[in-house]
């Protein structure tokens, strides 16, 4: 007996065979927004009402708030670009959990995938994308607001800030997709992260404004990591071991910063790992 | 010459879903093995809630079994679920396709799941539209497809990256005649031209139709397995359905059971309640009808209908369970726990 049938294609090479998967993955995710841009249109739209009224709302607070005497819309622009692109990446298993309940999952699960990596890879670059957009746009307003730009070395700084935090939280989000029931449950979890966080952050107030266990918290946050390096660019400090933030256990610079986002970031990568594997036992 | 290799082997698997205590426990399958032949058109055939859904599940690497071992083509699924995905088709028995993209961006990710190249994939997109007819359609979006054409969507869509094996989980339920006509024509047209076609189903005619072997499922388990015409033809005599009158009664219907059950060349009597007291024969040879009628008519009975057929699948069905596959449906409809099953299949 010959069979006649094409056998198993020769392997090709991860990286080929990685990159094809996770940018057919990302292509698909474009083309949804493309055809349903109304996430877009909210997602820009929110950060600068975000901006607008927190910029009002605390227009007046006293001289002495902030170090350095900067007025609240400058201080605020980093807080919004970094809650705008965490709550992106938080976001990002949503259309995972989704994909799961109406079985189009099992679509990619059936699929000899190189790796399982290239689904967060692909949620990694489409939200980084969608963050960047909004971060620019946040930066377009705060600037004609009078609340200042980073400059050039500075959007460099606030580009791998981004990158790192959006990682290590679509990561997160994803690895929840894959490991609650449904749904209903990641909602809920959402819900319960997001603001929260934003408070528990120097997002919206310095850490010399806070109660001593609240800076506690503000201090340990990843929130804080990224956004006191985006803070100290739009101040003109785009120094990398500059001190950005005086912290209760210490000082911290940018560089320590983004290394701690790095390693959180790797941390939840394979954390969340065998959770994509988990069906294959 | 029968091509006796099996490409699909699966070894006493067992799968249960829900609680870790036995009571709430659902046995799935229970020692399920299974060979099917390399080339040929296998037919799954068993009730909802037999167990074809999981085993087709462990087949594809969605589902690991509890126990068990699971081979295609020599490889074994478990250990290395990435080459078996290669070998295999799968087309899902709940359609998932993306509403928003259309059928040709969905053909295209699909391609790239499998890592095809761009060329060799369009041309096999060509040939699959062509061959399941999908041109008028193919660049709409899916979210407009009726069922049947989510179906053909769905079935070349695995058929793109011409897997050695096919497995299709319920491929034609709730299909317009068209449309399953259709599938019907390629699964054959695969089959002719060398690839091995799984399909479970709980349509009897369908299995009868295209299947060259067939295994029926029950409970978790195997309880026959072979060609349809063999496992008909081991059944042996003809099924005679006959009633004297349109509506009969329980005592009438007996008493022409006692007079016919001892008529040379009749092997099997029984009173069928549910289709108004008709009595179900089988006998040995056509001439045995003849005898029937004569019988009959010296009694004073007359002849409502006297149907004569073959051995049916459903008639198989019925020797190795006991029950007709009807009732087999109505009985696991209430013992199934579809919440545990929906969450395995996520």
């Amino acid at each position: 007996m010959t069979t006649t049938l094409p056998g198993p294609q020769p392997e090709a090479s991860a990286l080929a065979e990685i990159s094809q998967e996770t940018l057919a993955l990302t292509r698909r995710l474009f083309v949804q927004l493309q055809r349903r841009p109304s996430t877009l249109v909210a997602g820009v739209l929110q950060p600068l009402i975000w901006l607008v009224l927190f910029g009002a709302l605390f227009a007046k607070a006293p001289a002495g708030l902030l170090p350095g005497g900067i007025s609240y819309g400058r201080f605020l622009g980093a807080g919004v670009i970094v809650f705008t692109a965490f709550s992106a990446a938080l976001n990002a298993g949503l259309p995972l959990m989704f994909d799961r309940e109406f079985g189009f999952l099992n679509r990619l699960l059936v699929a000899p995938l190189r790796s399982r990596s290239s689904i967060v890879f692909a949620s990694v670059l489409y939200i980084t994308t969608l963050s960047l957009v909004q971060s620019l746009a946040i930066m377009g307003t705060a600037a004609l607001l009078g609340y200042g730009w980073p400059g050039g070395a500075g959007l460099l700084l606030v580009l791998v800030t981004l990158l790192l935090l959006v990682f290590a939280v679509t990561a997160l989000s994803l690895g929840l997709a894959f490991a609650l029931p449904g749904h209903i449950e990641l909602i809920a979890v959402i819900f319960v992260a997001n603001l929260p966080l934003l408070f528990a952050s120097t997002a919206l107030a310095p850490l010399s404004f806070m109660p001593a266990w609240l800076g506690w918290l503000a201090a340990l946050n990843p929130l804080t990591f990224a956004i006191e390096p985006i803070r100290a660019a739009y101040a003109g400090q785009v120094s990398l071991t500059a001190v950005v933030l005086e912290a209760p256990y210490g000082q911290l610079s940018s560089a320590t910063c983004l290394g701690v986002l790095a390693l959180l970031a790797a941390g939840l990568f394979l954390l969340i790992r065998p959770l994509l594997d988990r069906k294959l036992t | 010459m029968e091509r006796l290799e099996s490409v699909i082997e699966l070894q006493q698997l067992c799968k249960r879903y829900g609680g870790k205590k036995a009571a709430t426990a659902v046995v799935a399958l229970d020692n399920l093995s299974l060979q099917v032949p390399a080339g040929s058109l296998y037919g799954l055939l068993g009730p909802n809630g037999a167990g074809k859904t999981t085993a087709l599940r462990i087949l594809c690497t969605l589902l690991a079994p509890d126990s068990g071992s699971v081979r295609v083509g020599g490889v074994d699924a478990l250990a290395e679920p990435r080459a078996v995905r290669r070998l295999l088709g799968y087309v899902a028995q709940e359609v998932a396709i993306d509403k928003i993209l259309t059928g040709r961006e969905l053909l295209q990710l699909q391609g790239d799941l499998y890592h095809l190249v761009p060329a060799a994939r369009n041309r096999r997109m060509d040939e699959l539209i062509e061959l399941l007819g999908m041109a008028d359609w193919i660049d709409r979006r899916c979210g407009s497809y009726s069922g049947g054409m989510r179906r053909r969507l769905d079935l070349a869509a695995g058929l793109l990256h011409s897997p050695q094996v096919l497995v299709l989980d319920e491929p034609t339920v709730g299909l317009d005649i068209e449309s399953r006509a259709a599938i019907w024509s390629v699964l054959r047209q695969l089959r002719d031209g060398g690839t091995t076609v799984l399909l479970s189903s709980h349509y009897l005619e369908e299995v009868d139709a295209l299947a060259d072997h067939l295994a029926i499922i029950e409970a978790g388990k195997v309880i026959a397995e072979g060609a349809p015409a063999v496992l008909k033809a081991a059944l042996g005599g003809d099924r005679v359905t006959l009633r004297v009158r349109e509506f009969s009664d329980a005592e009438e219907a007996e008493r022409v059971r006692s007079l016919l059950h001892d008529c040379a060349g009749v092997r099997q009597v029984v009173v069928n309640r549910a289709q108004g007291y008709s009595l179900n024969l089988v006998i040995e040879h056509d001439g045995v009808v003849e005898q029937l009628r004569r019988q009959l008519a010296a009694a004073d009975l007359p002849v409502f209908a006297l149907a004569q057929s073959r051995p049916s699948l459903d008639d198989v069905y019925l020797q190795a369970t006991g029950r007709t596959l009807m009732d087999a449906e109505l009985a696991v409809a209430g013992s199934r726990d579809p919440k545990a099953e929906r969450k395995a299949s996520m």
